[in-house]
């Protein structure tokens, strides 16, 4: 993709000024690392509060007598068995399970919810959105916000700082602050935090004041990287694909129960059916073994040099202090501890499944 | 007496007595960020210009660096197995890359010298 393609995000100035490196993500000029670097972004992030510019993403509203059936259809949900406030991560998937993308769902009102989706997905979701919505009477209206996120143990400080207060709220839910402000606590990097959808005029104010709190500082989308990765969150287009189902991808947890065996969700058929014989290939945690990382693409070999299957995400943890990595292998190989090799410019390097996430997560549950 | 020379990707060598030290600029050691990992050349390996001597790891991807002369590897900087950010707080001093014997030092000529190669950078 070549630069004149890439949308700049609506604060594009202020990472200009706060000297930010850029780099094309998903359609997007985003700021891929600040004068620190992707390493202090990382620890500090971990150690304080990181603060990150997520306008790629896209928020979209489901309102309507028929928003609850229409989220029934699309994701894998209990939508009415959502409490209001309540967020539930899920995914929308295709007739075959395979996951068209990965989203959170909130109920702000009976019926009405809000959709975050990911950035080189939110086009695609919003017309899969609205294609079914004829079936049911709901609207989906995609919004025009600045989306911001903070993440860290000093998070929700850093928001009291601005007169945010966030005290009684515990991880995965989100509400209406103001009129068009919408606040949940969740985030990317298995840290507490908070994700901030609102108007770009509010967005300019707010970033002032969370930035003229000693412990926050912009963060770029090379650690939100590294930051995810330790904390065995799948990025969709990598770990997560139209080619992987939530089986394979070890993500049954986020299906309830009953919806996983009486579901009437698009692609229902399809996951059951792999359930039931068992998914060929399981999402793993990968620890290659010495400093050297191991990245998205590269092939995996089992002890007898046969495939066994291949990287999805791979790089350096700050935090762990060594290389991490994710990615599929035979379910035959997926126990943690099973030696694998993976083919490194010829080098075989030996890598061990390793249980995620390869960080301790630190969300506030309550 | 020794001699800086610079390629548009982004290396230099000191040249002297028929040897090239060979490391990546501050410019580029800013652009690939904050270094995890080096992958050093064999000392003995032969390599025409053009090919990978070595393949520098960032946080986020791998970035070869080329041969930027033919020639044979002479050297390999250990040191950045153990500490491979010195790439990044002194691209141009501790975190040298490898020396090699050149091969045909009349291949110098076509490089770029320190005005050049700020005027490449802009």
């Amino acid at each position: 993709m070549t630069g004149e393609d890439l949308k700049s995000l609506p604060l594009d100035d202020i990472h200009k000024a706060a000297g930010a490196r850029f780099g094309g993500f998903a359609g997007w000029s985003m700021p891929l690392t600040y004068p620190p670097g992707v390493m202090k972004e990382h620890l500090h992030t971990r150690e304080h509060a990181g603060l990150f510019d997520i306008s790629h993403m896209k928020l979209i509203e489901v309102s309507g007598p028929g928003a609850i059936a229409l989220l029934d259809r699309a994701c894998p949900l209990d939508a009415a068995a959502l409490e209001l406030s309540q967020s539930k991560y899920t995914f929308l998937l295709t007739e075959q399970a395979g996951i068209i993308d990965d989203l959170i769902v909130t109920r702000l009102e009976p019926q009405r919810f809000m959709v975050v989706a990911n950035a080189g997905n939110a086009a695609a979701d919003e017309a899969h959105l609205k294609s079914l919505a004829g079936d049911f009477d709901a609207t989906v209206t995609p919004l025009d916000r600045v989306f911001l996120a903070i993440q860290g143990p000093a998070a929700a400080d850093v928001l009291l700082a601005t007169g945010i207060e966030t005290g009684a709220m515990t991880f995965m839910h989100g509400l209406e602050l103001r009129r068009d402000w919408f606040l949940s606590r969740s985030g990317y990097t298995g840290e507490d935090g908070f994700e901030i959808g609102l108007p770009e005029a509010d967005a300019r104010t707010l970033v002032e004041e969370l930035l003229a709190h000693p412990r926050a500082m912009w963060i770029g989308l090379a650690a939100r990287d590294s930051l995810r990765l330790e904390a065995g969150l799948c990025l969709h287009g990598q770990d997560i694909t139209e080619g992987t189902d939530p089986a394979s991808a070890g993500l049954m947890w986020a299906i309830p129960k009953e919806i996983r065996s009486g579901g009437g969700f698009i692609g229902a058929e399809a996951l059951r059916e792999i359930v039931a014989r068992g998914p060929a290939q399981k999402r793993v945690g990968l620890k290659p073994e010495g400093r050297q990382p191991v990245r998205s693409g590269t092939a995996l070999s089992d002890a007898e040099g046969k495939p066994a299957g291949s990287i999805t995400s791979g790089g350096f943890g700050p935090s762990v202090q060594a290389p991490v990595a994710m990615g599929y292998v035979h379910a035959a190989l997926a126990k943690p501890g099973t030696r694998l090799f993976a083919d490194v410019r010829g080098a075989k390097i030996p890598v061990d499944v390793a249980p995620l996430p390869f960080t301790p997560h630190r969300y506030r549950k309550g | 007496m020794a001699t800086t020379y610079f390629t548009e990707d982004h290396e230099w060598l000191l040249v002297e007595g028929g040897i090239a030290t060979v490391g990546i600029t501050d410019y580029a050691q800013e652009q690939l960020g904050d270094l995890v990992f080096v992958e050093l050349p064999q000392v003995g390996r032969v390599l025409k210009k053009g090919d990978t001597a070595v393949v520098v790891e960032s946080v986020k991807a791998a970035s070869d660096v080329y041969a930027p002369v033919d020639g044979e590897i002479t050297e390999a900087n250990t040191a950045l197995s153990a500490d491979p950010s010195l790439v990044n707080s002194a691209a141009t001093g501790d975190g040298w890359l490898w020396k090699m014997k050149l091969a045909d030092e009349s291949q110098l000529s076509g490089l770029l010298d320190e005005a050049g190669y700020k005027a490449h950078i802009g």
